[in-house]
């Protein structure tokens, strides 16, 4: 097993799936359930990345509870993304030293 | 606003995605190490492939030797939700763009640059993405290359809190536009609920999380759309 080929087939079907819609989709698109289906979909599928996948990124599934929290108060108040990854970091730096 | 000008605008925005892409990627090149797979050759997936959960996917399946049918399948999988992105970025792109430079902007679709280039108050000029992913993408090819040559290194408690960089930059994405929407944070409550009630019920856990986030992803939205379509002079406003 060659680790070139590896990357390459990697590399090729994730640039596919990438470019298809956007060089094939050349209008807009004027059906209203596929332009809201579009419009949610971003938020619906990271929002079911993050959760519960979260809890068991870290050592303490406790402190990535309460990192989620911090981030979504965080963002709620409309602070930026680094705002928001940093102090997600550091509320389980800190709390591991605990628990 | 010219190329230039949007170029040096998607730059700025992204300072703080390769921030969090470096610390994110560090965790991804400790585990292509683990896969028997040098520190450049890492470096080189990450420039190419810039997807965690695919390129995460494809190093476990190289550490068990698994087939390139089995690799081209599970990257698939694992990266079919930006088949969605790009769909939806089709929609958001300003007129007269060429198919060289489509397939530049489809190149650079990621979670975080497609969430910061759709979060754009007017048509997308793609060079704006262009100058988030050139910035963005240092920090994310320079995370893995460091991950993959010191990553035994870095103490296990660091490493624990780097892991949750890159839900923190997910989050920062779907609430802001929670708070404005009311049906998307409810939708964001109701992934949270199914994707949980996924990841343990018997039978359904045992189905790849790639798998599992793309039907989630496609009923949720789908059920949404039906149930709630979007206001078209409220998109109107937004495009």
């Amino acid at each position: 097993m060659n680790i070139y080929i590896y990357i390459a087939c990697m590399a090729g079907v994730t640039f596919l799936i990438r470019v298809l819609p956007l060089t094939l989709i050349r209008k807009e698109i004027k059906n209203r359930t596929l332009r809201s289906f579009l419009y949610y979909v971003p938020y619906v599928t990271l929002a079911v990345m993050t959760f519960p996948a979260i809890l068991n990124a870290t050592q303490s599934p406790i402190a990535a509870a309460v990192a989620l929290l911090v981030a979504i108060v965080l963002a709620w108040l409309r602070r930026g993304l680094f705002t928001v990854a940093t102090a997600s970091c550091l509320t389980v730096l800190l709390l591991e030293l605990f628990l | 606003m010219t190329r230039r000008q949007w170029f040096f605008r998607g730059m700025h925005a992204g300072i703080p995605i390769s921030l969090g892409y470096f610390a994110v990627s560090i965790a991804l090149g400790i585990t292509a190490r683990q896969a028997g797979i040098t520190a450049w050759q890492a470096a080189l997936t990450s420039l190419l492939i810039n997807a965690s959960a695919g390129e995460y996917a494809g190093f476990a399946l190289i550490t068990v030797g698994a087939g390139y049918i089995e690799v081209l399948l599970m990257e698939t999988v694992a990266n079919a939700r930006y088949l969605l992105m790009s769909a939806a970025l089709s929609q958001k792109l300003k007129g007269g763009v060429p198919l060289w430079q489509r397939l530049l902007l489809g190149f650079t679709v990621t979670d975080e640059i497609f969430g910061v280039s759709i979060g754009l108050p007017c048509a997308l000029d793609p060079f704006f993405t262009y100058g988030v992913f050139c910035v963005a993408t240092l920090g994310w090819t320079s995370g893995t290359f460091v991950g993959a040559v010191l990553g035994n290194v870095l103490p296990a408690r660091l490493l624990s809190a780097l892991s949750v960089a890159l839900y923190g930059m997910f989050i920062s994405v779907f609430i802001p536009e929670a708070r404005k929407s009311r049906v998307v944070a409810v939708l964001v409550a109701v992934s949270f609920a199914a994707s949980f009630a996924c990841a343990y019920l018997p039978v359904i856990s045992q189905i790849s999380e790639g798998i599992r986030i793309i039907v989630l992803t496609v009923v949720i939205s789908l059920a949404a759309a039906l149930l709630f379509p979007i206001n078209e002079k409220e998109k109107e406003g937004e495009a």
